[in-house]
């Protein structure tokens, strides 16, 4: 019995354990009704993203109408130059040269945030580390060899890892900001929240509406729900 | 009577089609046991999700695209530009995994009360027949987003068609329409999902309510209410489905409804279980996700898959595992239905089967490690044995005396007093003095709930026997 419980529990201990490798996740802070956030994370999108990744499935009418503000005024600031206020958010880059180029083709990212999550986004945009042996110069700790390069270097900096070796196999404990960029490191890392809360957005326009509308459910059902059982009571009454 | 109109087109009617006679047998003199507990909500429950997911599915098909190259995008144009499309489509989703849990607990319900006992086999039979349509239907549905784990589930699962000797490659070819799956495959399920396999459902479930109300149904006691008989040839413990039934189910269905909103308005992924993350990512036949997992409802079956090392007898032993259920009727021995009046064998059974359900569907979603094939092995032996050494537990054992008529089945508000006391025991007053004033407050006790706890452990355990 002792043995079995022995083998149960070792077992068990792997089970739980199993994560992605490496570093561990920061936890973006999510606020889909900060529209502010929300209209400079479209415009940091458009300025440093949109270049190799569409977001095919939003128009840049849908930022107007989901942020509340004029087309016009997203027209100004946050869509690129001469795009129109029916247009989809479209990349221009080819997608034939983008693989040649980086090996993959620069993925839609309508939907990333659901496939991701805002937190792997978050940790995601800030580890990247200069790694001389890569084609480009970086390469991330959270997502490792990623063919994608820095976009966000300017604002950010450059960061280096720092290595340690566990089992023999070296492991990244830290990342450390070499050369500051643009931004400080409070501003970077506000800018990188706003643009993942527009990922967020992105995936699914319709959250902010569906959980505002829940509550009123939820309370006419529950409304519902006495009336129905004060009903059953009443005729139930009679049954002994 | 003075005549209206009303009654004439009734009466009209009634002379062409037995309308009354109908709404009589299966409604307002249709004689139901009057202890009907929790257990008995799910029945109806299913029905309602059944409803929920043809107007839901019919209102998606009017904008979803089967077309390998539009599907997801059809799916994300629903989500997006269809006005209350993001509802429908969460509808459907969390009705998916909605009629799965309704089923799965009115399954066990059938278990416990042994409900599935002569002469009730053939409800048991039609039920069993359900459970398979809406396997079928879940995984033909869940290919249509055609996102990668859409895709990559269907791979794996009609690959295992090709484990069978001889005929295996040709077949699976045959059920997929190409070599891999494709937009042959995506019209097919498509096909089968909204016509095909709901037909089916819509047949049987019909068969097994005109099966339920030709025999009547059981009750958590298992005794025949038909045994005792008022002088006017009606059950003493029966009372008419309508209206004690139907405004009895409604209060179940507000409930249902509470839970089923909520996941749709706050958490319509449920985490990952009710919508896959992976599966945002539109299918993509040349990059095999690293870690391929059926959505939770089919994961107890996929568990006993991976369990067994041969991948043919895999095969055979995840289609055992239904089979065998629907041998239970003939498999159970005892005299006695309900799990109140069985012996401490079957009880301690029946939580051993329980155990080994959920650890089977947690160790499903996992990825296969030594340790976790290990457990699924015990697990799955637990689950067969279950059933095949019930021919002999449940002749063994000594069942209790059974009572001529029906217990009396405490309502909600008759538990109200005990939940009180549990709650004082539990608690204790402190008084706190502030701006002059003394108030009490009330603060979890520690050595109460202690004490409370093991008096519920020994409760249990006193109950296995």
């Amino acid at each position: 019995m002792k043995k079995l419980l022995q083998i149960c529990l070792l077992t068990l201990i792997p089970l739980g354990a199993f994560a992605s490798g490496g570093m561990d996740l920061d936890s973006a802070d999510i606020d889909l009704t900060d529209k502010d956030s929300l209209e400079n994370g479209a415009h940091l999108y458009v300025q440093y993203c949109l270049g190799c990744h569409s977001t095919k499935y939003i128009r840049y009418l849908n930022l107007a109408d989901d942020f509340g503000v004029e087309q016009q005024e997203i027209l100004d600031k946050v869509a690129p130059e001469r795009a129109g206020i029916y247009d989809k958010m479209l990349t221009a880059m080819n997608g034939h040269d983008a693989k040649k180029w980086f090996g993959v083709r620069p993925p839609d990212l309508s939907l990333i945030a659901r496939s991701r999550g805002a937190d792997w986004l978050y940790s995601y945009l800030r580890s990247f580390y200069a790694d001389p042996n890569k084609p480009l110069g970086v390469n991330n700790a959270i997502f490792p060899d990623v063919g994608m390069p820095n976009p966000l270097w300017k604002l950010q900096g450059k960061q280096t890892a720092v290595f340690e070796t566990v089992d023999d196999q070296q492991v990244i404990t830290e990342l450390v900001l070499e050369k500051p960029g643009t931004m400080s490191a409070e501003e970077f890392d506000k800018s990188v929240n706003d643009i993942v809360n527009f990922l967020v957005y992105a995936g699914e326009p319709a959250q902010v509406e569906r959980q505002s509308m829940g509550k009123y459910v939820l309370f006419f059902i529950l409304l519902f729900g006495v009336i129905a059982y004060l009903l059953k009571k009443e005729y139930w009454k009679d049954i002994h | 009577m003075k005549s209206n109109y009303l009654n004439d087109c009734t009466s009209w009617v009634c002379r062409r089609f037995p309308m009354a006679k109908l709404w009589n047998d299966h409604m307002a003199q249709y004689y139901a046991p009057k202890n009907f507990n929790f257990w008995y909500f799910f029945g109806s429950l299913a029905l309602l999700v059944l409803v929920n997911q043809f107007i839901t599915g019919i209102l998606l098909t009017m904008n979803y695209k089967p077309d390998a190259s539009l599907a997801f995008d059809s799916v994300e144009y629903i989500m997006r530009e269809v006005p209350w499309g993001w509802l429908v489509r969460y509808m459907h989703s969390t009705g998916a995994s909605a009629f799965f849990i309704v089923v799965y607990l009115h399954m066990f319900r059938g278990l416990i009360y042994g409900s599935y006992k002569q002469p009730r086999e053939l409800i048991w039979i039609f039920g069993m027949l359900i459970f398979l349509a809406l396997m079928a239907e879940a995984f033909m549905g869940y290919l249509l987003p055609w996102g990668q784990m859409s895709y990559w589930g269907a791979q794996v699962i009609i690959s295992l068609f090709s484990a069978i000797p001889v005929i295996g490659d040709d077949l699976s070819l045959w059920v997929r329409g190409d070599y891999v799956i494709s937009d042959a495959t995506l019209n097919r399920f498509f096909a089968f999902h909204v016509i095909a396999i709901p037909l089916i459902l819509v047949m049987l479930v019909f068969l097994h309510i005109i099966a339920l109300h030709e025999v009547g149904s059981n009750n958590p006691d298992g005794i025949e209410i038909k045994d005792s008989k008022d002088p006017w040839g009606h059950p003493v413990d029966g009372i008419p489905f309508h209206p004690y039934y139907t405004v009895k189910d409604i209060v179940g269905v507000a409930v249902f409804m509470f839970f089923f909103a909520t996941v749709i308005f706050y958490m319509p992924e449920m985490g990952g279980y009710f919508l896959e993350h992976a599966n945002f990512i539109p299918a993509d036949p040349l990059a095999t996700p690293e870690h391929i997992a059926p959505v939770w409802y089919f994961t107890p079956f996929y568990a006993i898959l991976r369990a067994i090392p041969d991948k043919f007898a895999g095969v055979i032993a995840m289609g055992g595992a239904i089979v065998v259920l629907f041998l239970l009727p003939w498999l159970d021995r005892s005299p006695v239905r309900s799990i109140r009046y069985r012996g401490g064998i079957y009880k301690k059974a029946i939580v051993l089967f329980v155990i080994s359900f959920i650890g089977l569907g947690y160790l499903g979603m996992q990825p296969p490690t030594a340790g976790a094939t290990i457990f699924a092995r015990i697990l799955t032996a637990i689950y067969f044995a279950f059933f095949l050494l019930m021919p002999i537990y449940t002749r063994w054992e000594r069942p209790k005396p059974l009572p001529k008529r029906v217990n009396e089945e405490p309502g909600l508000e008759d538990r109200i007093p005990a939940i009180k006391q549990s709650f004082a025991a539990m608690t204790h007053d402190v008084p706190e003095t502030r701006d002059g004033h003394t108030v009490m407050h009330t603060r979890p006790d520690a050595s109460g709930i202690a004490h409370e706890l093991s008096k519920l452990g020994r409760k249990i355990i006193r109950s296995l026997d």
